[in-house]
C-alpha cells in the first residue's frame, strides 16, 4: 500500500518549484523519468513530450487501465524585448489577470528572478483603481541588463511550503496528481496493466492526453488531477451553494464537467470502494472545467473514463492551497480501487 | 565595514509596520550603535542616534530622517478561519491577490491573501478588481486553530523575500523606505573617519506612512538646525514614465519645491556637482509627501531638504532599487555633513 | 449613572459652543478635582492626584484622559424671505438622518427640518436641499440669525440595558470620565481629565489641550461603531460585549504598549473587552499622539450603534465596564 510520507512531500516540493509551462514541460519530465526509473516495464517519451510508462500485472484477465496526470502548468511566455531587462509577456493557460501585479517570477530554465510590478498607488487615481490592470500594460522586469529572450517561459516565483495541515505552492495543479501517479506506478497492483501517462499541454486544451490515449489504447481511463475548492465564506455571510469541492472532505470524484460525463460504472466502482474501505470522498459539483478524461473518452473507439481530483483552493495563482489529508485519501482511494478492479466492473452496459 | 546588501536584506525581512517598528528598530540600533555616541527611542518609537560634532557648544545640528515603518495589512474580523483585512498605509488592493504574507498572531503564521471566486462576491466582480473589504487571508489552518492564534487588530506583513535582480538591483517589499535607512547607514559609516563640526541626529522615523508621526515628534524633540529627509521616489519603468519619474540607477534626486529650503537644496546640488555624483532634479510643487512636510513646520520651522532614491513599483511587494543609488545618496550625505562649517546656517537665507 | 447620562446628552453644545455642557460637567467634577481650569479653546481640564512637583515615584506618569464634550450640529447660513433657515453642518452630518428631525438652537429656539421636493425620492437629500422651519414667516419674525447653531432635539431613552440619545457621541465618554473620577480611590499618577472641545470639526480642542498638559500617556474615551445590526457594516465589535480597546481607526494606530497595558489590565480585572479596528473615523487620541515630542496614545471605546444620528445607542454594561477598566488603569503605577 503506497503512502504519502516525507519522501513524497519532498518530491512534491521539487515538482511544485519546478517550472513546466504548457509546451515546455522538460523540467518536470526529467524529474518524472528519474523517479519512475526501474518501476515500469516500458517507458517512452512520445512526439508531444508525454511520458508513457507501462507496468504489466501478473494475474490473468487484467484490464488495461490508463491513469493520466498532466505535468504542465499555467504560466507566461516572454514575447518581446523592451530593452533594459524589461520584457512583454503573454499568459499561457487561464490565469486571472488580477493575480499578476506585484509578483515575483522565475524566468527560463535557470529560474532567473524577475518581477511583475505595478504603477505606484501614488500615481493612480481612484477611478483607475476600479479597473483591473490590463495584461498588456504589465512587464516582466529582470533588472537593468537582465538576460532572457523572447520565447522563454516564466512562472510565479513561489516556493512550496507547508502550512500546518495544508500545502501551499504554485502548480499544485497538477504536481499533486503527478506524485500520486508516480506512487501508483511504483506500487502497481498485480491485477491490472497500469498505463501511466504523464501528459503535456493539458492547460491549453487536453492536447497531450489525446495522443497518449490513442497510443496506450486502454480499457478504461482515469484522470488524476487537482480541482478547485471555492469553500470560502460568501461576502454577505449567506451559505454559498457553489463551492465545486471543499477542502478536507477527501478526493473529489467527477460525475460531470464540461468535457466529460463520467462513465457511471466507474463512478459506482470508486464510490463503493471508498464506502467499503472507509475512505472519505466527495462528489465534485457537476459543472464547468475539464480534465484529461475528456480526451481519453474520445480516443479511438471510445474509452470509459472518470476523473478523481485532489481539491485545492486558489487554482492558477501564485499560491494554491491543498490539504495533506485529501491527498493521502486520494492516493488510498485510487490504490484500493485499482487493487479490487476486475473486468466485471465493465460487464454491465453503460 | 560590513557588507551593505546582507544588512539591507535583513532590514527588508524585519517586521515593522507603522507604530509597530520595534523589531526593525532593534536591528537598526544594533548596526548603528557602534557608529554613534548616543542612541535612544523616542516616545512614539523613532530611533534617535547622535554623533557629536567638534564645534564649540552650543553646536548646530542636522537631523537626517529616514522612515523605517512598513506598509501592510491588519486583521479586522475572523470568519470561519479566514481573516478579513484592512490596510496600514496606502496599499493598492490590486496587488494583493495571491500575495504571501505573515500574520503576526500569538505566533507568526504564514498565509496568503486570496480573492474569493466571483460567485462568493457581490455581482460585478467577475473581472473588476476586488476591493480590500472582500479579500481574505488564508493561513491553511483549521478555524479553531485560527481563533486560538489570531485576534482582531493583529498585523499582517508582506512575506515576499528580497530578490537580487540584474544590474545590481534588489527587489522586495518595504524598500520604501528601508533603502534610505541603508543609505543613512552608509553615511554614518562614511563619517567614522571624518570629523564633523555639527551634531548629527540620524533618525529612523516611525509611522511616516500613517501621518508623518515620527518626523514631526522627533523634530520637535531634537530641534535641529536643519533637517534632511531621505526617502524613495518614483523610478522610471513599466507603468511610470511621466515627468515625475527618474531613471533607476542613475543617481538620487534632489527635490525642490515649497517644502524645501532653496538654499539648502542648492548647497546639496552644488556639492553633488563638485563630487560628480550623478543626480536628477525632482520637483514637488506643493507638498513633498515626505517627512519634510512635517519637519519644515515643526516648532519655529526648520529648513528642510529632501533626497530621493528612485524606486520602481512603489508600495507593491516587488519594489526595485539600484544598490548604487543607495550608496550615492549615503556618500552625498556624508560629504555634506563633513563639509558643514559652524557658520553654515548663516548661508541658509532667502536670496530675494 | 443613567440620570447623569440623561443630563449630559440632553444638553445642546455643538462644536465651538460648549459653554452649556461645560457648566453641566463643571458642576459634576468641581467637588472631585484637585485643580480645574479652562483653556483658550474652552477645554475643561481637571487634575487629580499628585501634581508635577510631588517628586518622582516609580511608575508615576502624567496621563491625559480625553472625552470630547462637543456634539455635531447645524449652523444657519441664510434666512429666506419666508423665514426658512438654510444651514450647513458642523461635524459629520448624515443627510439621510435629518429629514423630519427637530433641532434646538443654543439660544433656545426650536425648529423642524424640511426638505425640498426631491426629483429622485430614492436618494438621500443633500444638505443644500434641506432647511429648518422655525415657525417664522419672514426674516423679521425669525428667531434665528445667520451663524446661529443648533443641535438635534431628541430626548434620552432608557431601554433597560440599552440607552439611546443624541450626542451619546461623546457625552457617554464624558460620563465615563466623570464616573471614573468619582470611583477613583487613589492614584499614583498626575491625572488630567480633559473634556475637550471641537473634536467633531478636527480634534482642535485635544490638539491644544495636549500641548498644554504635556502628557506622557494619552487615552481618549469615545464611541466606536459596531457590526451587529441587520446588513450593517461588518465590524467585529458588538454592543454588550464589553468596552473596545482601539488598535486602529482611519486616523491613527494606537500605541502597541497602550493596547497591551489596557488589555492586560482588563484581563487581570476580569473585565470583558473587545479589540477594535474601525474603518471610518478617529478620536482625540490622534491629536495627542503627535503632540510635542510624541505621546503613546490609545483609546477606550464605547461600542455605539447609529453614530451621528439623533438616536445613538450604547449598552449600559459596556459603559459600567469602561468605568471599571479606566479606574483600574489609572489606580496602579504603570510598569512599562
Amino acid at each position: 500500500m503506497p503512502a504519502i510520507g516525507n519522501p513524497q512531500l519532498r518530491l512534491l516540493e521539487r515538482l511544485s518549484n519546478a517550472c513546466a509551462v504548457s509546451g515546455d514541460e522538460g523540467e518536470v519530465r526529467k524529474i518524472v523519468l528519474a523517479e519512475i526509473e526501474g518501476h515500469a516495464d516500458e517507458v517512452k517519451v512520445d512526439a508531444l513530450g508525454n511520458v508513457l510508462a507501462v507496468k504489466k500485472g501478473s494475474q490473468r484477465k487484467r484490464l488495461r487501465v490508463m491513469l493520466s496526470a498532466h505535468m504542465d502548468e499555467v504560466g507566461f511566455m516572454l514575447v518581446a524585448d523592451d530593452g533594459e531587462g524589461v520584457f512583454r509577456f503573454e499568459v499561457i493557460g487561464s490565469i486571472d489577470p488580477r493575480q499578476l501585479p506585484g509578483k515575483a517570477v522565475w524566468v527560463g530554465r535557470d529560474h532567473t528572478p524577475g518581477v511583475i510590478g505595478a504603477r505606484p498607488i501614488h500615481l493612480t487615481t481612484a477611478e483607475e483603481r476600479k479597473r483591473a490592470i490590463p495584461v498588456d500594460s504589465l512587464r516582466i522586469d529582470l533588472g537593468p541588463g537582465g538576460k532572457a529572450k523572447p520565447g522563454d517561459r516564466a512562472t510565479f516565483a513561489s516556493p512550496f511550503r507547508r502550512l500546518g495541515p495544508s500545502l501551499l505552492g504554485k502548480a499544485l495543479d497538477n504536481r499533486l496528481g503527478v506524485v500520486t501517479l508516480i506512487e501508483l506506478l511504483r506500487n502497481a497492483p498485480p491485477n491490472v496493466d497500469l498505463l501511466a501517462a504523464f501528459t503535456v499541454q493539458e492547460e491549453i486544451g487536453l492536447r497531450g492526453a489525446k495522443v497518449a490515449a490513442f497510443a496506450l489504447d486502454p480499457d478504461l481511463g482515469i484522470a488524476v488531477d487537482a480541482t478547485p475548492a471555492h469553500d470560502l465564506p460568501a461576502w454577505d455571510g449567506e451559505p454559498a451553494p457553489f463551492y465545486n469541492t471543499r477542502l478536507g472532505l477527501g478526493p473529489a470524484i467527477y460525475v460531470a464537467d464540461r468535457a466529460t460525463l463520467s462513465d457511471p460504472r466507474l463512478v459506482r466502482w470508486l464510490t463503493s470502494t471508498a464506502e467499503s474501505a472507509g475512505i472519505p470522498y466527495q462528489v465534485r459539483q457537476p459543472g464547468g472545467g475539464g480534465t484529461d478524461a475528456g480526451a481519453i473518452q474520445r480516443a479511438r473507439a471510445g474509452v470509459p473514463a472518470v476523473s478523481v481530483s485532489i481539491p485545492h483552493r486558489y487554482p492558477h495563482t501564485a499560491a494554491s492551497l491543498a490539504r495533506l489529508d485529501d491527498w493521502k485519501n486520494t492516493l488510498a482511494l485510487l490504490h484500493t480501487a485499482l487493487s479490487r478492479l476486475t473486468p466485471d466492473v465493465l460487464a454491465e452496459e453503460r | 565595514m560590513p557588507e551593505l546588501l546582507p544588512f539591507l536584506k535583513d532590514l527588508l525581512s524585519a517586521p515593522g509596520l507603522s507604530i509597530h517598528e520595534g523589531p526593525v528598530a532593534e536591528m537598526i540600533r544594533a548596526r548603528w550603535a557602534p557608529l554613534v555616541d548616543e542612541i535612544s527611542l523616542s516616545r512614539v518609537g523613532s530611533l534617535h542616534a547622535l554623533r557629536k560634532g567638534t564645534a564649540a557648544e552650543p553646536r548646530p545640528s542636522v537631523l537626517i530622517a529616514t522612515h523605517m515603518d512598513a506598509i501592510g495589512l491588519m486583521v479586522t474580523r475572523i470568519e470561519a478561519g479566514f481573516l478579513h483585512i484592512t490596510q496600514v498605509g496606502g496599499v493598492d488592493a490590486r496587488v494583493l491577490p495571491g500575495q504571501r504574507v505573515t500574520v503576526h498572531g500569538r505566533q507568526d503564521l504564514p498565509g496568503v491573501v486570496v480573492q474569493p471566486s466571483p460567485r462568493l462576491l457581490p455581482p460585478g466582480f467577475e473581472e473588476s478588481p476586488v476591493p480590500l473589504e472582500y479579500l481574505l487571508v488564508d493561513t491553511g489552518l483549521p478555524p479553531r486553530r485560527v481563533d486560538d492564534l489570531v485576534r482582531v487588530g493583529d498585523l499582517v506583513s508582506f512575506a515576499q523575500p528580497p530578490l537580487e535582480l540584474a544590474g545590481e538591483t534588489i527587489a522586495g517589499h518595504t524598500l520604501d523606505n528601508r533603502a534610505s535607512v541603508a543609505a543613512l547607514t552608509v553615511c554614518l559609516e562614511g563619517l567614522q573617519h571624518c570629523p564633523h563640526a555639527w551634531d548629527v541626529w540620524a533618525v529612523a522615523t516611525a509611522a511616516e506612512e500613517v501621518g508623518l508621526i515620527g518626523a514631526s515628534t522627533s523634530a520637535f524633540q531634537l530641534r535641529p538646525t536643519l533637517a534632511i529627509v531621505l526617502d524613495v521616489t518614483f523610478a522610471k519603468g513599466p507603468g511610470a514614465s511621466d515627468w515625475n519619474t527618474f531613471p533607476l540607477g542613475k543617481g538620487p534626486t534632489l527635490v525642490m519645491g515649497a517644502n524645501m529650503h532653496p538654499a539648502l537644496h542648492k548647497a546639496l546640488k552644488d556639492l553633488a556637482d563638485k563630487l560628480e555624483i550623478p543626480y536628477a532634479l525632482e520637483y514637488a510643487p506643493t507638498r513633498s509627501g515626505t517627512d519634510a512636510s512635517a519637519t519644515q513646520v515643526t516648532a519655529e520651522g526648520i529648513p528642510s531638504a529632501v533626497i530621493g532614491i528612485p524606486l520602481r513599483y512603489m508600495h507593491t511587494p516587488v519594489e526595485v532599487v539600484a544598490i548604487k543609488d543607495i550608496q550615492r545618496a549615503g556618500r552625498l550625505l556624508a560629504e555634506f555633513i563633513a563639509g558643514l562649517t559652524p557658520d553654515f546656517v548663516e548661508k541658509i537665507t532667502w536670496d530675494d | 449613572m443613567k440620570p447623569l447620562i440623561q443630563k449630559l446628552t440632553e444638553t445642546f453644545s455643538p462644536s465651538g459652543y460648549e459653554t452649556a455642557i461645560r457648566e453641566v460637567i463643571r458642576r459634576e467634577v468641581e467637588p472631585l478635582a484637585d485643580e480645574l481650569r479652562v483653556d483658550a479653546l474652552g477645554n475643561l481640564i481637571v487634575r487629580k492626584g499628585p501634581s508635577a512637583g510631588a517628586g518622582p515615584v516609580k511608575g508615576k506618569k502624567r496621563i491625559m484622559l480625553a472625552a470630547h464634550m462637543d456634539e455635531i450640529g447645524l449652523i444657519a447660513t441664510h434666512i429666506d424671505e419666508n423665514g426658512f433657515v438654510r444651514f450647513t453642518g458642523i461635524g459629520g452630518i448624515r443627510p439621510h438622518a435629518l429629514t423630519g428631525g427637530r433641532v434646538r438652537f443654543v439660544n433656545g429656539a426650536a425648529g423642524v427640518i424640511g426638505v425640498e421636493r426631491l426629483t429622485d425620492p430614492a436618494k438621500a437629500p443633500t444638505l443644500e436641499q434641506c432647511f429648518i422651519d422655525v415657525g417664522a414667516t419672514s426674516p423679521k419674525d425669525c428667531p434665528v440669525k445667520v451663524g446661529d447653531v443648533c443641535g438635534f432635539e431628541r430626548p434620552f431613552l432608557d431601554l433597560g440595558r440599552r440607552l439611546v440619545a443624541k450626542a451619546m457621541d461623546d457625552r457617554i465618554g464624558c460620563a465615563v470620565l466623570i464616573e471614573t473620577l468619582r470611583a477613583l480611590q487613589s492614584t499614583p499618577h498626575e491625572l488630567y481629565f480633559v473634556f475637550t472641545t471641537q473634536e467633531e470639526v478636527g480634534l482642535r480642542g485635544a490638539h491644544t489641550a495636549a500641548f498644554g498638559v504635556e502628557p506622557e500617556i494619552g487615552i481618549a474615551v469615545d464611541v466606536t461603531g459596531t457590526g451587529d445590526t441587520p446588513k450593517g457594516s461588518r465590524m467585529a465589535v458588538s454592543l454588550g460585549q464589553g468596552p473596545a480597546i482601539k488598535v486602529k481607526d482611519s486616523g491613527m494606530l494606537s500605541d502597541p504598549r497602550v493596547v497591551a497595558w489596557m488589555s492586560a489590565t482588563a484581563e487581570k480585572a476580569r473585565l470583558p473587552y473587545q479589540r477594535e479596528v474601525l474603518e471610518g473615523g478617529t478620536t482625540d487620541a490622534m491629536a495627542m499622539q503627535v503632540s510635542r515630542a510624541g505621546v503613546p496614545a490609545g483609546c477606550l471605546s464605547i461600542p455605539s450603534r447609529y453614530i451621528h444620528s439623533p438616536s445613538e445607542m450604547v449598552d449600559d454594561e459596556d459603559v459600567q465596564n469602561a468605568v471599571k477598566l479606566l479606574t483600574a488603569l489609572v489606580s496602579k503605577p504603570v510598569d512599562w
